[in-house]
C-alpha cells in the first residue's frame, strides 16, 4: 500500500511513549489470558486422583467437635459428601451407617460425613432419619468440596493410613459389600 | 371486702392482658414470599448455577428460601442473612463477587477494556482524518476523477476491447 505523506508542519508523535503503552497493553492482555487459562485449567482438572495426597482439612461437626489431621492420622478415612435434598444419597445412607458400625470397634477406620450446600435443620433431620452415628458436619463455605474438586453429591473418597487417596466413588454405593471391598485392602492383616 | 375482691380481679385481668400482649408482640410476623425473594434474588445456589435463588425450582433452593424466611422471622436483616450464606456456602452464592483478591478483575477489566477501546477508536478516527486535512487534495468538482494508474488504464482498455468484440 502507498502511504500518504503527512504534513511537514505536523509535530512528530511521541513514538517512545506509544511503544511503551503498547508493550504494557500487551503485557496486561497476556496476564489476563494467563489468569483465565489457569482458572479454566483448575476447573477442568476433575476430582483428586487416586494415589495423590489428599487436601488437608478440619471438619467441625454439627455437635461442635473438631476433626482434623491429628484425628485422621494412621486411620483409613471414608469421606462422604451428601445432602439432605439428594435422593441418591438416601440409597447409600443406611449401608454406610451399617459398615461404620461394623468397623468402628477396630479403631483404625474413621467415617466422616460432609453436608454439602445443605441447611443445618434439614441435615440434622436427615441424620436422625437414617440414624447416622459417625461424625457429620457442614462443608463450611464449600471449602472442602472445592479442595477435593467434587462435582456433586453423593461422592465418597477413601483415604489410606498414609494420607493417600485410594478410592473414589462418584455415585452412591449399591451395597455394604461394595464399601467393605474398598476398605478391607487398606487395613492389612 | 367485696370491693377488694373486685379490685384484685381487675388487677389480675390487667396483668394477664399485658402479659399476653407482650408475648404476641415479641413474635415476628411470618415474612412474606416477596420479602424472602427480595433477598433470594441476590443469591445463587451452587447446585443450580446461574439460576437466582428466587426462581430456582430445586428442593435445595426451596430449603434455602425457607432458611431466609426463618432468619427474617428471627429479626435478621438482609446483610446479616447474606453474610450467613457466604459463611456457610462461600462467596459464589453472591450475585456480585466481593471486591477482594482475584475478584478485582471483574471490576477492573471491563472499564479498562472500554477505555482502551475508546482510545483505539479515537486514534483510528484521527489517523483516517489526518491525510485529508494535511494534503491539499481539492478535486475539481466539474471534472470526473481520472485514474492515473497505468495498470488500471490498461485493464479498462482491455475490458472495453472485449466488450466491443461481443
Amino acid at each position: 500500500m502507498n502511504e500518504i505523506p503527512s504534513s511537514p508542519n505536523e509535530t512528530p508523535a511521541p513514538k517512545a511513549s506509544i511503544r511503551w503503552g503498547r508493550i504494557l497493553a500487551w503485557i496486561a492482555l497476556f496476564a489476563l489470558l494467563v489468569v483465565v487459562a489457569l482458572v479454566l485449567l483448575q476447573r477442568q482438572q476433575g476430582p483428586v486422583a487416586v494415589g495423590q495426597t489428599v487436601p488437608a482439612f478440619t471438619l467441625t461437626t454439627f455437635d461442635g467437635q473438631q476433626i482434623g489431621a491429628e484425628e485422621m492420622a494412621g486411620k483409613v478415612v471414608l469421606l462422604n459428601f451428601w445432602a439432605s435434598w439428594c435422593k441418591p444419597c438416601e440409597q447409600e445412607a443406611a449401608d454406610l451407617e451399617s459398615v461404620w458400625r461394623y468397623y468402628q470397634p477396630r479403631g483404625d477406620v474413621l467415617f466422616l460425613g460432609l453436608a454439602w450446600t445443605d441447611t443445618e435443620t434439614a441435615s440434622l433431620e436427615y441424620i436422625e432419619e437414617f440414624d447416622i452415628t459417625y461424625p457429620n458436619g457442614p462443608d463450611l463455605g464449600t471449602r472442602i468440596s472445592q479442595a477435593y474438586r467434587t462435582t456433586g453429591v453423593p461422592e465418597t473418597y477413601i483415604i489410606d493410613k498414609n494420607g493417600l487417596l485410594s478410592y473414589v466413588k462418584l455415585s452412591p454405593f449399591t451395597s455394604q459389600a461394595e464399601i467393605k471391598a474398598a476398605i478391607d485392602p487398606l487395613l492389612g492383616p | 371486702m367485696r370491693i377488694k375482691i373486685i379490685l384484685l380481679s381487675y388487677l389480675l385481668t390487667l396483668v394477664m392482658g399485658v402479659t399476653v400482649v407482650e408475648i404476641v408482640s415479641a413474635q415476628q410476623p411470618t415474612p412474606s414470599d416477596d420479602q424472602v425473594n427480595e433477598i433470594a434474588k441476590q443469591l445463587y445456589c451452587p447446585v443450580c448455577e446461574n439460576i437466582p435463588l428466587d426462581v430456582c425450582p430445586t428442593t435445595a433452593c426451596a430449603q434455602w428460601r425457607e432458611l431466609i424466611r426463618q432468619k427474617l422471622a428471627d429479626g435478621w436483616n438482609e446483610q446479616q442473612i447474606k453474610d450467613y450464606f457466604v459463611l456457610q456456602y462461600g462467596d459464589r452464592v453472591l450475585g456480585t463477587p466481593p471486591p477482594e483478591g482475584i475478584n478485582w478483575l471483574v471490576y477492573l477489566v471491563p472499564p479498562i477494556a472500554i477505555l482502551a477501546g475508546v482510545y483505539i477508536l479515537f486514534r483510528a478516527f484521527r489517523s483516517w482524518k489526518r491525510p485529508i486535512q494535511s494534503d491539499n487534495l481539492q478535486p475539481n468538482s466539474s471534472e470526473a476523477p481520472q485514474s492515473t494508474d497505468p495498470t488500471q488504464d490498461e485493464y479498462i482498455n482491455r475490458l472495453e476491447e472485449e466488450v466491443r468484440k461481443r
